[in-house]
């Protein structure tokens, strides 16, 4: 018990890809029911914004939980210049539902980018489970790729794909998981997670083989508890709450094309942000 | 002496629409015992009974005409937590002031704007002193509130969610010595009177300081806490001998017509709380929030008018539409005159039954077909009835959908065993407890969306029932 660590303490920051850095973060409240596929909600600063991520990984007895932070808009360049030592302003989860991948035997999990943070404590769960899963993991270059290690030591088979072809395996993770069904691997189930347009062409792929895929909704939120209705999304023609219907869907039911629009609501007033924090305006 | 009721002095409203400082100014020491002397001091006192937490209005205000307002502050806190808060939100003219036999002689007292100067004055003076002798807040980790049970004899309860009911609850037990611990699901405490109301209408700064006169009876809250995720009920019941439920009406309606997911189409939940709670409406905020040029909101409560005088505070033109007349608008009379004099245009009869974009996804405008009144509906208020080929299209870039809120199923969701009635509201009896032994429930989440003060009462009828139930005193 470490009753003087300071609430949302970050205990270690470790560098994985070119732009994306793991926090290890002190918040025992939300370690300590914290499940694989459930997220959680923080602020960087007094005035900061509230910005869901993906629980990538947890310790209870720690009291610890890890998340993986893209640099892509104001509040992940503020998180990334955090280092141990600084705290947090708020952490709040963890929220949504936990991943259900039981009624599944023979998975096939994809990430793109950043979303290999939501499919590596399933990887590790499934392992556990006894049913290994073959994984795929797309990137735009080699820079950007992260967890080969971890993901060849709890993967049936671990498939790593650049853009560029610069882990000199070039192609999307589409190309690779058709070419591992063209080898007759048959799977029940492909979860997905990753950029909207990745989970929309993964979906797009598998709808007419008939395989289950799951993905996970990286919705804009507020505040996280289905108060808002801002993370709500078009789902087998019905709303949903990606903060508590979520964050995964059936990816065939999803309206990929309404949550790309939605996604980029605030596209100009978060430039605006970066050019001044870059001290450019 | 007798003469007309003192009007509440305003902001101009060509002035107040460019900023979000409080519009009503509140009454000067003058005109409130003015103000105070055209009241009746009725034996029967009809107003008390309008009032859903049963202030003893007749005498506080006799104490504001003899200028004591020590003895009119401590008449308001017997019976009311938040009075600074309910002087100004509160529907008086459907409660207290609604039964004033005033009214047909210049004017029902204005009791609100009384409570108000009272308490207003009274809370400057409670916290300078607090500031002094501030009982430190306690931090937010389950040690701390074990740390507190040292002593074994004192009685502990956990409130769910800060807003008015937890916070009224809470006050009560309080002060009958009861450890309370009040979980917060958001950053900041106050629940809707923190992400819902406006700063024109609600200074933040207002509830900021009812809720430290809280934590200095001992109250502790705990920001972060999503009861049903972060810690469940069960748990409390393991640390506390009672729960209490006020976690309010979170989930917002929507209207469920085509385009409503387009970008630019906001809950009225989601618009206030990114201007109120997340400040987007301070330049250089980190929060964004659509500044729309034409404003639609749909709806004529009080959350309406919020999002309407909003839109207005951050430049837009701004039409309010609503399906049935001025007279069955369920806003406050005051909420509705504001917005009227700030340039809200009110689109009566009309009801949205599409949304429109443009190729980029955002709000190009909104199709209302014209209505007229039927029959009276189950709420007593005549219904809207189609009115058929009369739909028509107008501009807009901006949809704020304000028509209810019903109460947030996480907690149903995580504990099966406790009854939820007609849309989720959890099923209480006249004293607030569930069906589940020691957990008992208040305000929206128990009644659906109502108003601050009928929360308030609930709250302090449930610990009312909690102090009787577990025979403190």
């Amino acid at each position: 018990m470490s009753g003087d660590i300071k609430n949302y303490a970050i205990l270690s920051k470790r560098r994985l890809a070119a732009n994306v850095c793991e926090f290890k973060i002190y918040a025992p409240l939300v370690a300590k029911h914290c499940k694989a596929g459930q997220f959680l909600i923080l602020r960087v600063s007094e005035d900061g914004e509230r910005v869901p991520f993906t629980i990538c990984d947890y310790s209870r007895e720690e009291g610890s939980i890890c998340v993986l932070v893209q640099e892509v808009g104001y509040t992940t360049a503020m998180m990334s210049r955090l280092s141990e030592g600084d705290a947090l302003q708020d952490v709040v989860g963890p929220l949504g539902n936990p991943t259900d991948l039981s009624k599944y035997k023979h998975i096939c999990l994809v990430g793109g980018g950043i979303g290999s943070a939501v499919i590596y404590p399933q990887a590790k769960q499934l392992i556990k489970d006894g049913k290994a899963a073959d994984i795929i993991v797309g990137a735009r270059n080699k820079s950007l790729l992260m967890y080969e290690e971890e993901f060849k030591a709890c993967a049936k088979g671990a498939y790593f794909v650049t853009d560029d072809g610069s882990n000199g395996n070039k192609g999307t993770v589409v190309d690779m998981l058709s070419r591992l069904i063209a080898d007759g691997n048959e799977y029940d189930c492909v979860f997905a997670v990753g950029p909207l347009g990745m989970m929309k062409a993964v979906s797009k792929f598998t709808e007419p083989y008939g395989i289950p895929t799951v993905v996970s909704m990286n919705s804009l939120m507020v505040d996280g508890t289905g108060m808002c209705g801002c993370c709500r999304l078009t789902v087998g023609g019905k709303i949903k709450y990606a903060c508590v219907d979520g964050p995964e869907f059936d990816g065939h039911a999803v309206d990929f094309d309404e949550a790309m629009s939605r996604s980029r609501m605030y596209k100009g007033q978060e430039e605006e942000h970066l050019c001044r924090l870059r001290g450019e305006i | 002496m007798n003469g007309a009721r003192h009007p509440m002095p305003a902001r101009d409203p060509a002035e107040r629409i460019k900023s979000f400082e409080e519009v009503a100014l509140g009454y000067s020491r003058e005109i409130a015992r003015e103000e105070a002397a055209r009241c009746l001091n009725c034996k029967n006192a009809p107003c008390i009974k309008g009032c859903p937490v049963g202030v003893r209005i007749p005498d506080f205000i006799a104490k504001v005409k003899a200028d004591d307002l020590d003895a009119a502050a401590e008449i308001l806190h017997a019976d009311n937590n938040l009075p600074a808060i309910c002087g100004r939100v509160c529907p008086q003219e459907k409660q207290c002031e609604g039964m004033c036999v005033r009214a047909k002689a210049g004017g029902a007292v204005a009791i609100g704007a009384l409570e108000r100067y009272v308490a207003d004055i009274a809370l400057g003076k409670q916290y300078a002193k607090n500031e002094t002798s501030r009982i430190s807040d306690r931090s937010e980790t389950s040690q701390d509130v074990k740390n507190a049970d040292s002593s074994g004899k004192i009685i502990k309860v956990a409130a769910i969610g800060s807003g008015p009911a937890s916070l009224s609850c809470a006050a009560d037990l309080a002060r009958q010595g009861v450890w309370v611990t009040v979980y917060e699901a958001l950053h900041k405490a106050g629940g809707v009177l923190m992400y819902g109301i406006p700063e024109f209408r609600l200074p933040k700064d207002i509830v900021f300081k009812e809720i430290e006169q809280l934590k200095a009876l001992g109250v502790s809250i705990v920001a972060n806490v999503v009861i049903g995720k972060t810690l469940f009920i069960d748990e409390l019941l393991e640390e506390n001998d009672a729960v209490f439920i006020g976690s309010g009406a979170g989930l917002p309606s929507f209207l469920g017509v085509e385009g409503e997911n387009l970008s630019g189409v906001y809950s009225a939940n989601e618009y206030l709380t990114r201007v109120n709670l997340m400040g987007a409406y301070r330049s250089g905020a980190v929060t964004p929030v659509l500044r729309g040029k034409k404003v639609v909101v749909v709806g004529a409560g009080n959350v309406a008018m919020d999002s309407a005088r909003t839109a207005r505070r951050l430049g837009a033109e701004v039409r309010l539409v609503y399906r049935r007349s001025r007279a069955e608008m369920p806003a406050r009379e005051e909420e509705i005159a504001h917005a009227e004099e700030e340039g809200v245009i009110f689109d009566l009869l009309v009801n949205p039954v599409k949304i429109m974009g443009d190729e980029n996804g955002f709000v190009s405008g909104i199709r209302l077909q014209k209505m007229r009144l039927g029959e009276p509906d189950a709420s007593g208020r005549r219904s809207p009835v189609p009115i058929e080929g009369s739909e028509y299209d107008i501009e807009a870039d901006e949809v704020i959908v304000a028509l209810g809120t019903t109460p947030n199923p996480l907690i149903k969701n995580s504990m099966p065993s406790l009854e939820v009635g007609r849309k989720g509201v959890i099923v209480v009896d006249g004293e607030g407890r569930t069906s589940v032994p020691r957990v008992y429930a208040g305000g929206d989440a128990a009644t659906g969306a109502a108003t601050v003060i009928l929360a308030m009462g609930a709250g302090k009828r449930a610990a009312k029932a909690i102090l009787e139930d577990l025979k403190v005193r």
